[in-house]
């Protein structure tokens, strides 16, 4: 088509530079797109990388021995694990009933909008402090306002091993109690959208029925929201055993197992931030390694949280 | 209209509410349980919030905003380093995420919504934005700091700012994925339509009428950048003085916490709090800014 | 807008089984629906019909407290049932929803088995017969046995639109209610399945009694033996259309010889 001379349009067939661009910015965008993966593939090269010499000098001993010893140089990563996978369950068996209680509380009709608004807002701000924050208060309100009844636990059940040890100070049960504080908005917040999802009308229909406000949530609401519910929850779980500085300021760093939930313990994520800075040798290595097991638990319990919500979701 | 005349042979139904009938009973059970449970939930934010307040708020002075924090044994300080230190590392935090979070989400939406290469990357928004914060610090230390890649630099405020990053572009991609599928494609095809290219669409059309989920998003995820710790302990490090530069290491807010709460005395405990009360007040001014950016502008 | 003299007094006779006395309903503040007055008798099928946004559906639902779950509704007037009246502070909803049932626009069956379905309502309501033969006969008495019987344990929601609304009607025979309100049922149907359902509305009535609003005034003609006609006016200085019921009589009279204007223009499609 030729040029017409007297068209004011004079971009109307497109001049090569502007192509050029068009297709540039596509490939931009592809290349930030892809800084995910290549991050993402870095990470696990590089820790897997950083673990091979202790996996290769411990094996399969190092998940299920607790002798940490820079000073020997030997490395067992029980404690640490034992204390992750402890702290993340305990807090999501408190924080599951409390979340979804109160999810249900601010969805379904039993008072004012305003103040369902209001407590909804609070929980959402509970999830903005940090993680540092929460550690100091723990440090210097939570377990000293605690320990007499951690005492008191000790000394009526000292012959259950889980009260064995006498509290004096940082520990599991503080650490447990700030991983509630942090994975509850979480949790709440997940609930509270899946229970809002449910279309009206099917509580439209369960009311229909004759049906009760609570018998409506339990038999027709939460079964139709479970799968965004349990998704939340997974992810929950994720973000505990991840957590790392509240918990490595109140948890008191010992590499000593112990049933006791009582007594001072470790998580991966707490030795991690305590003892990367200086460490040097093996040490570095043996700390890859359980970052690589931390990676891969907060991997395979990511993967299920997605996996978990497409198979749950009821069709309705 | 008699109703009696009709009505005399069945009886009136009793229709009243039974607060004594089981399944009541129940409810008003399970209804108490529900509030008490919220009440639980809503009781942490006021304790923390208010102690630092009464902790933090006292120490509020000049001194404060513009000493450097005291050696240890002295009274004199304050925290500036930290707070210019934060300031920095999130500045390069943003200055990394934002635009390539950004391009990221813009191909999500724009280029690909189903293609497998972005379900692909999707995936792996969702495992980055899974993965512990203290790992993050681990692979930029490995992959920065102790290769000294940044001409020559070992810990260093970019290094930092880096692993920062790492935990918000997760944030921003999704952020950005989100709301520009919400911009309607009537109006892309309008653009289109008169021929517009791509690109400018995108630019012009698409991420202006998306910018506002998009900035509420990014407010957010620098607010939580703000507060991140774990990351910085081994890529900025600590610096009790000010910043030399953002290839050295510098103070922030966050690390002073962690580390002046531990110690044994009393100065930095208070500086810790001191400390605590800046950093939550700016979080939850950066919060209030986001929501005000949701509610109040005009879009 | 006078009320035609017709809508107060019943035909002797015949019993009354719902009936609203000067009901006005209101969301927050902006009258909806004012001053009703309608005698619905036992044992017939009463069709509410009129122009969209004249309040059928919402005097529908106020006959067995849906307009509860709306925020900011409230009413005015007595509807009384049977004698008793449900708006009355001490009354709970949950009673009056067991005996007045109601079908909705959109089919929402539960997504539970087919069986399931059923069982849930009767098992809330306190049903202590054999649960397999209440399935049986509301599925029967909705005519979707035939189809259901050999999936009973599938999800409700893998049957068809008119199947589904069958369904619906089934789950709602099953809790014994004397009434049943059905908010236009067929809308979102088929030719065929609203043929159907209108067929089982015939063999309904025997047992129930019947209020159906519908669009579709030759549904109401094929199914009704009363009707009521309500029409909206613009309202002064409010934003929106305020309803009123017009006219209430045998369907026969409402269609050939009504006796207020706004209903023999609605009747003749003179506008709708």
């Amino acid at each position: 088509m030729p040029i017409d001379p007297n068209d004011l349009y004079r971009l109307r067939r497109r001049p090569p530079s502007e192509k050029q661009l068009d297709t540039g910015f596509h490939w931009l965008t592809v290349l930030t797109a892809s800084t995910v993966a290549i991050v993402l593939v870095l990470i696990l090269a590089i820790v897997f990388h950083g673990s091979l010499e202790s996996m290769g000098l411990y094996g399969w001993r190092f998940l299920v021995t607790s002798n940490w010893n820079p000073v020997d140089d030997e490395y067992g990563a029980l404690t640490a694990i034992y204390g992750t996978m402890v702290t993340s369950l305990v807090s999501l068996l408190i924080a599951v009933p409390l979340g979804v209680g109160t999810a249900i509380f601010i969805t379904e009709r039993f008072i004012p909008r305003p103040l369902r608004e209001m407590i909804g807002l609070m929980v959402e701000l509970l999830a903005a402090i940090p993680s540092v924050v929460l550690g100091l208060w723990a440090i210097f309100v939570l377990e000293p306002a605690l320990r007499p009844f951690l005492t008191w636990l000790h000394f009526t059940f000292k012959d259950i091993p889980l009260f064995s040890t006498q509290p004096l100070g940082p520990g599991m049960t503080p650490a447990i109690l700030v991983l509630v504080v942090m994975i509850l908005p979480i949790i709440t917040a997940i609930s509270r959208d899946s229970l809002n999802q449910v279309p009206i009308r099917l509580r439209q229909a369960a009311y229909g029925v004759g049906s009760t406000q609570w018998s409506a949530i339990l038999h027709v609401i939460l079964p139709a929201s479970i799968s965004g519910i349990v998704g939340g929850v997974m992810l929950a779980l994720g973000r505990a055993m991840g957590e790392t500085m509240a918990v490595t300021m109140i948890i008191g760093n010992s590499n000593n197992f112990s049933w006791s939930l009582l007594a001072p313990g470790n998580t991966i994520a707490a030795m991690l931030a305590n003892q990367f800075g200086e460490a040097d040798g093996s040490q570095v290595s043996s700390l890859m390694y359980a970052a690589f097991v931390l990676i891969l638990l907060t991997l395979v319990v990511n993967i299920l949280a997605q996996l978990i919500v497409k198979r749950l979701s009821l069709k309705y | 209209m008699n109703s009696t005349i009709t009505q005399a042979s069945r009886p009136i139904p009793d229709l009243r509410y039974k607060p004594t009938r089981s399944r009541n009973v129940f409810g008003i059970a399970l209804t108490s349980i529900a509030g008490l449970f919220s009440l639980v939930a809503v009781l942490p934010l006021f304790l923390v919030l208010s102690y630092v307040l009464y902790k933090g708020a006292s120490k509020l002075s000049l001194d404060l905003f513009f000493l450097e924090q005291p050696a240890p044994g002295l009274e004199v300080g304050g925290i500036s380093n930290a707070i210019q230190g934060s300031i920095i590392v999130t500045l390069i935090a943003s200055l990394l995420a934002i635009p390539i979070g950004i391009g990221g989400g813009v191909f999500l939406a724009e280029y690909s919504r189903n293609g497998w290469f972005a379900q692909f990357i999707r995936f792996g928004t969702n495992v980055l934005s899974g993965v512990p914060s203290i790992i993050a610090g681990v692979f930029i230390y490995s992959a920065i700091v102790s290769t000294r890649i940044l001409f020559g630099h070992a810990y260093s405020a970019v290094a930092g700012g880096m692993a920062l990053a790492v935990l918000m572009l997760p944030t921003v991609i999704k952020t950005t994925d989100e709301g520009l599928k919400l911009v309607p494609d009537d109006l892309r095809r309008a653009a289109l339509g008169v021929g517009a290219s791509r690109f400018v669409t995108t630019i012009r059309i698409t991420l202006p009428k998306a910018s506002r989920s998009i900035a509420t998003g990014i407010v957010l995820s620098i607010a939580r950048a703000a507060g991140e710790t774990a990351p910085l302990i081994f890529t900025a490090l600590y610096s009790p003085w000010w910043a030399e530069g953002i290839f050295n290491p510098v103070g922030s807010l966050s690390v002073l916490i962690f580390k002046f709460a531990t110690m044994p005395y009393e100065v930095q405990n208070e500086l810790a709090w001191a400390a605590s009360f800046v950093l939550v007040a700016f979080i939850l001014g950066l919060n209030l800014v986001a929501r005000w950016i949701n509610t109040f502008t005009s879009r | 807008m006078t009320v035609s003299a017709t809508t107060a007094t019943p035909t002797t006779g015949e019993e009354i089984c719902l009936s609203l006395e000067n009901v006005s309903i209101s969301y927050g503040g902006e009258e909806a629906v004012r001053n009703v007055y309608c005698a619905i008798p036992r044992g017939q099928v009463t069709a509410f019909i009129g122009p969209s946004g004249c309040g059928k559906s919402t005097v529908l639902r106020a006959l067995n407290r849906m307009n509860d779950l709306i925020d900011n509704c409230t009413l005015s007037g007595r509807v009384v049932f049977d004698g008793a009246d449900l708006y009355h502070p001490g009354v709970d909803p949950v009673e009056v929803r067991r005996r007045i049932g109601m079908v909705f626009q959109q089919p929402n069956p539960f997504p539970k088995s087919i069986y399931e379905n059923i069982a849930f309502g009767a098992r809330i309501n306190g049903y202590t017969g054999d649960m397999d033969e209440l399935v049986e006969r509301s599925l029967r008495q909705a005519a979707v046995w035939d189809e259901c019987k050999d999936k009973l344990n599938e999800s409700g929601c893998s049957l068809s639109g008119g199947q589904q609304q069958r369904l619906c009607i089934a789950r709602t025979i099953a809790i014994q209610p004397e009434v049943i309100l059905m908010d236009e049922p067929c809308s979102a149907l088929d030719p065929i399945s609203t043929l159907k359902i209108e067929e089982t509305m015939h063999e309904l009535k025997k047992t129930f009694t019947i209020v159906i609003v519908t669009h579709n005034m030759q549904q109401a003609v094929r199914v009704s033996d009363r009707t009521a006609f309500f029409n909206a006016e613009a309202q002064e200085g409010g934003s929106g259309k305020v309803g009123y019921l017009v006219e209430f009589n045998e369907t026969d009279k409402i269609f050939n010889s009504p006796t207020q204007q706004a209903t023999y223009d609605y009747v003749s499609g003179r506008f709708g």
